[in-house]
C-alpha cells in the first residue's frame, strides 16, 4: 500500500507545480479537483494496512472529503468564475516561468525542511512531510503571486490542503466529528467565498484584487 | 443541557431566523437567544469546579470568563441592534434579513470556543467564527464594506489555516511522548507535555500565534482588522472587538497553557512580550492623527490586544492584569462602539473632520464618549487603570526599560486619542440643529458599559477577582 502512498503524493506533488504553471483558470481548478481526489484516497490508502481503525469512520472521511474536495468546491469554484464573467486567464504579478522556478525551489525547500524537522515517530511514507510544506508553500506562492481574487481562492484550498496531509502523520487521532467539522468549514468557506466574488465581479466589473485597495490610512 | 443553550440552541434560532421575513420575530429570537445565554451562562457560575461533558464540551474558570464576556456583550449588541434595524439604517442599502442569523451563529461559534477544550474542535470554531461574521461585515452593501469583508475573510481563514497546522504540530510533538494516542485534547497533552518533542512544540506555538494572532489583530497581521471594524454596522464591531479578538486570545492562551505544562514556557514568554509590545506600538502610530473614528476604536483594539499579549508574556501578576484588562476593554470598547453607531447616525460619516459640535447635537452620546475615551485611555478610577497599572508594575519589577517603552506608549495613544476625539465634541457644527431625539435603547446601552467600567474600577467583586485569580493561575500568573 505504500507504494500507492508515494503514488498519490506524487500526483499531489505534480498538481502544485501545474497549478502554478497554467495559464488557465479552468485548468487550476481541474488540477485542484485532481488534487482534492488524490487527498481523498490518502488516507485509505495509508490506514488500511497495519493500523486498526474503525473502517466506517475512514470511509465516511474519504467519501466526504472526495465529494467536498473533488467535486463540490470544483464546482463552486468554476461556476463563480462563469458567474463572475472574469478574464479566462491566470493574471500573475511573477511571470509563468519564475512561477515554475519558484515553485521547484519551494519543493526543494520543504525536502530540506523535513530533514530538520524530524517527526517522533516515523511517517508512514518519506514523502508524506516534504509534499505537505510543498503544497502549503506552493498555496502562499500563488496567494502572493497572482492578482485575481479567484486565483487567491485556489492559493487557500492549497494551503488546507497542505494543512490536511499533515494531518495525516496523526494516526486518526482526530474525532470524527472534528474531522467532518473541519471539512464542512471548508466547504461554507468556499461557499462563502464563491458569494464574495460574485459580489465584487458586480460591483467593480471584474476581480482583480489591486482594485480592493481604497481602504487605508 | 446547558451546553446545548449555549452552542446549539442560538445555531437553530439562527436557522429559524433565516426563514423569517418579519424584521420583528427575528429580533425577538435573537433577544431569546442572547437571554437564554446570559441565564446558562450565569448558571456555569454556581458551579465552582466547572462541568465536563464527554470530550467535547469542557469548560474551566479560563473559558468561563471569556464565555461570560461574550454572552454579556453579545446581549448588549442585540439590545443596541434593535433601534439599528427597526428604523433602517442611515438610508444605506442594506441586508437586514441576513443580520439575525449569522449574529447567532456567530455566537453559537464564540461559545463553542469557550466551552471546549479540544484544539481542533475550537479550531473549526474559530474557523465558524469567521464564516458567521463576513456576511455581518457586508451588511451595508456597498464597495468599500465589500472590499473589508473580503479582506476579513481571506487573511483571517488563511492565517487561521496556520493555527490548525500548529494544532497537527502539537498532536505530532505528543507522539513523541509515549505509546497510547494522546488526542488533541487540552488535558492530555497538558499531561503528556513534559515529554513533548521540543521542536514541534516550538513550532505549533509560533503557528499558533501567528494563526489566531492573525485573527486576534497582533500587529504586523492586523492589517484586516481597521478595516472590517470600521466597515462593520456598530453593533457587530462591538461584539467583533469585545468578544472575538478575546475568543482567538482564549485559543492562543490553551497553546501556551501546554507551553507551560511543557515546563519551557521561555520562548513562548519572550514571543508574546514581542508580539504585544510591537501591536502597541504600531497601534499607537496609527492612532495619532487617525482621521477616522472607527478605525481610531480598531487600533485601538489592537493596542489593547498588544497589551493584554504582553502581560501573559510578563507572568506573575501581570497575567492577573491581563485577564482583568481582557473584562474591563471588552466592556469599554463595546460601549465606544455602540457610541459610535449614535454619532454616525446622526452626521452619516466615519470622518472626524466632518464630526463637529457633537455635544450639542447629541448631548448624551457626547457625555458618554467623553467618560469611554477617559476609561479606555487608562485613566483612574476606571477599570482598564488598574490592569494597566498592574501590568506596568510587573514590567517595571522585571524589565525596567519594558516598563518605561509601555508607559510611554500607553501616553501616546491616549493624547493620540485624546487630540482626535476632542475637536469632535466640540465646537459647533455646519448644518443645522436638528434637535432629534436619541432613542432610548442606543444610550442605554453604552451607558450601562460606562457604568460597567466605572464599577470595574471602583468596587471589583470578590466572585470576579476570585474568577480572575484563579484564570490567571492556570496561565502561571
Amino acid at each position: 500500500m505504500k507504494d500507492y502512498a508515494d503514488l498519490l503524493l506524487l500526483l499531489v506533488a505534480v498538481s502544485n507545480l501545474y497549478i502554478v504553471a497554467t495559464s488557465r483558470l479552468n485548468s487550476c481548478v481541474r488540477a485542484s479537483a485532481i488534487q482534492g481526489a488524490a487527498l481523498a484516497l490518502l488516507p485509505l490508502v495509508l490506514w488500511t494496512s497495519g493500523f486498526n481503525v474503525q473502517l466506517f469512520h475512514l470511509a465516511v472521511i474519504c467519501a466526504g472529503t472526495l465529494a467536498i474536495k473533488a467535486i463540490v468546491i470544483p464546482i463552486l469554484v468554476s461556476r463563480a468564475i462563469r458567474e463572475a464573467n472574469v478574464r479566462r486567464e491566470v493574471d500573475p504579478s511573477v511571470s509563468l516561468h519564475s512561477s515554475v522556478l519558484l515553485a521547484g525551489l519551494l519543493m526543494g525547500i520543504s525536502f530540506w525542511m523535513s530533514t530538520v524537522l524530524v517527526l517522533p515517530r516515523p511517517a508512514p511514507t518519506m514523502l508524506l512531510v516534504p509534499v505537505a510544506f510543498a503544497t502549503l508553500l506552493t498555496g502562499f506562492l500563488v496567494l502572493i503571486s497572482r492578482r485575481q481574487a479567484i486565483t487567491h481562492v485556489i492559493g487557500y484550498l492549497l494551503i488546507e490542503n497542505g494543512v490536511f496531509i499533515f494531518g495525516q502523520t496523526l494516526a486518526r487521532e482526530v474525532p470524527f466529528a472534528v474531522e467532518l467539522g473541519i471539512l464542512l468549514d471548508l466547504l461554507v468557506g468556499i461557499f462563502v467565498m464563491g458569494i464574495a466574488i460574485n459580489h465584487i465581479s458586480r460591483e467593480f466589473d471584474h476581480i482583480d484584487t489591486e482594485l480592493l485597495s481604497t481602504l487605508k490610512d | 443541557m446547558v451546553f446545548a443553550v449555549l452552542v446549539a440552541f442560538p445555531a437553530l434560532l439562527g436557522l429559524v431566523a433565516l426563514y423569517t421575513r418579519n424584521v420583528r420575530v427575528a429580533l425577538t429570537l435573537l433577544l431569546v437567544g442572547a437571554s437564554l445565554h446570559l441565564l446558562a451562562t450565569g448558571w456555569l457560575w454556581t458551579i465552582p469546579a466547572g462541568l465536563e461533558l464527554s470530550w467535547m464540551f469542557k469548560l474551566d474558570v479560563l473559558g468561563l470568563l471569556f464565555l461570560t464576556l461574550t454572552s454579556i456583550l453579545f446581549l448588549a449588541a442585540s439590545l443596541y441592534s434593535i433601534p439599528y434595524l427597526m428604523h433602517g439604517t442611515h438610508g444605506e442599502q442594506a441586508a437586514p434579513h441576513r443580520f439575525v442569523p449569522c449574529l447567532l451563529w456567530f455566537l453559537s461559534c464564540m461559545s463553542l470556543v469557550a466551552t471546549t477544550q479540544h484544539l481542533a474542535l475550537m479550531w473549526a470554531a474559530v474557523e465558524g467564527t469567521t464564516l458567521a461574521s463576513a456576511p455581518l461585515v457586508y451588511f451595508y452593501r456597498r464597495k468599500s464594506a465589500l472590499e473589508a469583508a473580503w479582506k476579513y475573510l481571506l487573511l483571517c481563514s488563511v492565517g487561521i489555516a496556520l493555527a490548525l497546522l500548529g494544532t497537527f504540530f502539537l498532536g505530532i510533538a505528543a507522539t513523541a511522548s509515549s505509546q497510547t494516542h494522546a488526542g488533541l485534547s487540552l488535558s492530555s497533552l497538558m499531561s503528556v507535555a513534559p515529554t513533548m518533542a521540543k521542536p514541534w512544540l516550538k513550532a505549533a506555538f509560533v503557528l499558533a500565534l501567528v494563526g489566531y494572532g492573525t485573527k486576534m489583530g497582533l500587529a504586523p497581521m492586523h492589517t484586516w482588522l481597521p478595516d472590517t471594524h470600521s466597515q462593520a454596522p456598530s453593533p457587530v464591531s462591538a461584539l467583533l472587538s469585545g468578544a472575538l479578538l478575546n475568543c482567538a486570545f482564549l485559543a492562543i492562551l490553551r497553546f501556551y497553557q501546554i507551553c507551560i505544562a511543557s515546563g519551557d514556557a521561555a520562548f513562548a514568554r519572550t514571543l508574546l512580550i514581542t508580539m504585544g509590545i510591537i501591536s502597541i506600538a504600531v497601534a499607537c502610530a496609527f492612532m495619532v492623527r487617525q482621521r477616522d473614528y472607527k478605525r481610531l476604536f480598531a487600533y485601538s483594539s489592537i493596542e489593547n490586544m498588544g497589551i493584554m499579549a504582553l502581560g501573559v508574556g510578563l507572568g506573575g501578576m501581570a497575567v492577573y492584569g491581563a485577564m482583568f484588562h481582557a473584562v474591563s476593554h471588552s466592556v469599554c470598547k463595546a460601549g465606544l462602539f455602540f457610541v459610535a453607531g449614535n454619532v454616525l447616525r446622526e452626521f452619516g460619516t466615519t470622518r472626524v473632520s466632518d464630526v463637529r459640535g457633537l455635544i450639542q447635537r447629541l448631548p448624551v452620546s457626547g457625555v458618554l464618549l467623553t467618560i469611554l475615551m477617559l476609561a479606555i485611555g487608562g485613566a483612574p478610577p476606571f477599570g482598564l487603570f488598574w490592569s494597566e497599572f498592574i501590568i506596568f508594575q510587573t514590567a517595571i519589577g522585571s524589565h525596567p526599560w519594558l516598563g518605561v517603552v509601555f508607559v510611554t506608549l500607553l501616553a501616546i495613544a491616549f493624547l493620540g486619542m485624546g487630540g482626535v476625539l476632542l475637536p469632535m465634541l466640540q465646537g459647533s457644527s455646519a448644518s443645522p440643529v436638528q434637535n432629534r431625539k436619541e432613542s432610548t435603547l442606543s444610550v442605554v446601552t453604552p451607558l450601562a458599559m460606562a457604568c460597567g467600567v466605572l464599577a470595574l474600577g471602583v468596587y471589583l467583586p470578590p466572585v470576579l477577582s476570585d474568577l480572575l485569580h484563579r484564570a490567571a493561575g492556570l496561565l502561571g500568573g
